[in-house]
């Protein structure tokens, strides 16, 4: 009995978490390394854009919520994620036309793009700032557990309860859906071999007749539905503040990195192999030994290997530790 | 009036000196025409101009009578002009399929039959068609990059260096393939450094220098011809 109660402890406070805000980490990833390898460089903007379409979900779903509109046991904001994605794009090809294009067609190296791209965050943060403000909101409404701890208990027996939060059988179910129809569209259709062909080998795919613009529109695309979503989702998930969405491009970076930059799979793997570090090595673990170990050798520290307040620094050691010894990546497979 | 006509062009890379002036050359269905020349006399420059990847400073390309001088070279692809480039001639981590199919990419009729075209050209890329192009060898690279470059059904095919580092016998082989595609009906023009092998299953040849023509001839001409054997095939 103990043993099940020490796993469904570990369940509770780690494993769902952490496939959670994995999948949130994921689509992040995922949409750092098309840009990379589509659009050909390390967007520093990737965080503050998730930000503006999520604030633009949160901005509609307080207005749903003022015309009493609802998604029953649903949160609101999961009717407002299609409006923010065309917001999203919208704003991506905005940018995309009055900064990026002019580097693009100048053939300027990554770097400045990259450098660019930071110009491009100081002024979304901006924009974020003065249209919603830089305070924590929560959006979150509907039923908010799909399973209560008392009534895990109730039904199992058990000491340990396992709750799960509806946000986070939301998150994990679409990001299930979304990555699938992603990969679907990449690897199975015509326009999609024709973006993987254009990420490989730029010049042949303009010889093959390929229209850059055609891939650049529809790698905006993808990039406004994917850092919508996971926008929203993480804001869902915990609460909206802007600030935190900057942090959050650290994890998404080393995410991205860990998979193999410009591999779209690695990066999706990669956000859950950030997601489990981050929350195996700054969990407690004092009560999963209290379960197992014999009452003498009970554990009196919290047997915790770092302190929540470091959780990036977890982050941040993979990515070095990946960057010195697997530079291309932990996962073999295919680019994009 | 020759089907593929690049005529007097004169070009250089951005504002500098000009690599290729006042070059002409041409080639009609059917036909195989070699472009040789010492390093640096800018037989690439020539090809890569009529295709479009450089500006002409003067002089015209004209595909059938029609001037495409102002096209660029995605354009000139749908006039039916394909064009294989000496390095980076594939998409290494898509499959042989796919590669074709990215070759076919403006055709919007059902691939199989292109398809099936393709694969009795070159056999081996029927059997290979789900492995990833980078884990083949060279000279199976090099039917990948001419079946993909086949797939629109051309009616100019360019090369640029086909045998550039394939051993002797792929070379062979390779030429073997370059004779099937021009029994299709369609016009090659083909840069080599291989210029003996090269003349020797070429119709025609030209002899560039420092950007222009020096010899034209039939392959025969060439071979043949005392100045030229003594210049460019060492013997």
């Amino acid at each position: 009995m103990d043993f099940i109660n020490a796993i469904v402890l570990l369940l509770n406070y780690t494993v769902i978490p952490a496939l959670t805000y994995g999948s949130q980490l994921a689509l992040g990833a995922i949409f750092v390394t098309l840009v990379y390898g589509i659009l050909r460089f390390a967007n520093f903007a990737t965080g503050d854009m998730m930000s503006f379409g999520t604030m633009v979900a949160v901005l509609l779903t307080f207005y749903f919520q003022s015309l009493g509109i609802s998604f029953g046991f649903l949160p609101t904001a999961l009717l407002t994620i299609p409006p923010a994605i065309l917001a999203m794009i919208f704003y991506m090809l905005f940018i995309d036309k009055f900064v990026f294009s002019y580097y693009r067609v100048k053939k300027s190296p990554p770097v400045q793009l990259a450098m660019v791209s930071v110009g491009v965050m100081f002024v979304t943060q901006a924009i974020i700032r003065i249209i919603i403000g830089p305070f924590d909101r929560r959006f979150f409404d509907g039923e908010k557990f799909i399973l209560k701890a008392n009534e895990f208990k109730e039904m199992t027996g058990l000491n340990e309860g396992l709750t799960i939060k509806s946000t986070q059988a939301i998150t994990i179910f679409v990001t299930v859906i979304v990555v699938s129809i992603m990969f679907w569209f990449l690897n199975r259709t015509k326009t999609g071999t024709s973006m993987r062909a254009y990420s490989d080998n730029e010049d042949l795919a303009l010889l093959s007749g390929i229209d850059p613009k055609k891939v650049v529109l529809i790698t905006w695309i993808i990039a406004g539905i994917l850092a919508t979503i996971g926008g929203v989702l993480y804001g869902l998930d915990k609460s909206y503040r802007p600030f935190v969405y900057f942090n959050n491009m650290l994890p998404i970076f080393a995410a991205a990195i860990v998979g193999g930059i410009g591999n779209p799979f690695g990066a999706f793997l990669g956000g859950y192999v950030i997601a489990f570090a981050e929350i195996l090595v700054t969990y407690a673990y004092k009560k999963f030994f209290a379960y197992l170990l014999p009452e003498f050798m009970e554990p009196d520290s919290l047997m915790q290997l770092l302190s929540t307040d470091y959780k990036f620094a977890v982050s941040f050691s993979i990515l070095v530790i990946v960057l010195l010894f697997r530079p291309s990546g932990i996962f073999k497979g295919k680019t994009l | 009036m020759a089907f593929f006509e690049g005529s007097k062009m004169t070009a250089g890379y951005g504002d500098g000196p000009d690599i290729i002036s006042s070059c002409t050359i041409n080639v009609d269905k059917g036909e195989i025409v070699a472009i040789l020349g010492p390093n640096g006399a800018g037989k690439s420059t020539a090809m890569k101009t009529m295709l479009g990847l450089l500006n002409l400073k003067s002089g015209n390309v004209l595909i059938d009578g029609e001037d495409i001088t102002n096209l660029s070279p995605q354009d000139r692809v749908k006039k039916g002009i394909s064009f294989v480039p000496q390095s980076k001639n594939v998409f290494a981590e898509l499959t042989v399929k796919e590669n074709l199919e990215v070759g076919a990419f403006l055709r919007t009729d059902n691939l199989d039959k292109i398809l099936n075209d393709i694969y009795d050209l070159f056999p081996i890329l029927e059997e290979k068609q789900s492995q990833i192009v980078g884990e083949l060898s060279g000279g199976q690279r090099q039917q990948v990059a001419l079946g993909r470059a086949l797939m629109i059904k051309p009616s100019v095919l360019m090369l640029d260096e086909p045998t550039a580092g394939v051993s002797p016998i792929v070379m062979d082989e390779l030429f073997e393939h370059i004779i099937k595609v021009k029994k299709t009906n369609v016009a090659i023009i083909m840069v080599e450094q291989n210029a003996k092998q090269a003349l020797s299953i070429s119709d025609r040849g030209y002899v560039l220098v420092t950007g222009q023509n020096k010899f034209e001839g039939s392959g025969d001409e060439l071979l043949n011809d005392p100045e030229v054997r003594r210049s460019f095939l060492g013997a």
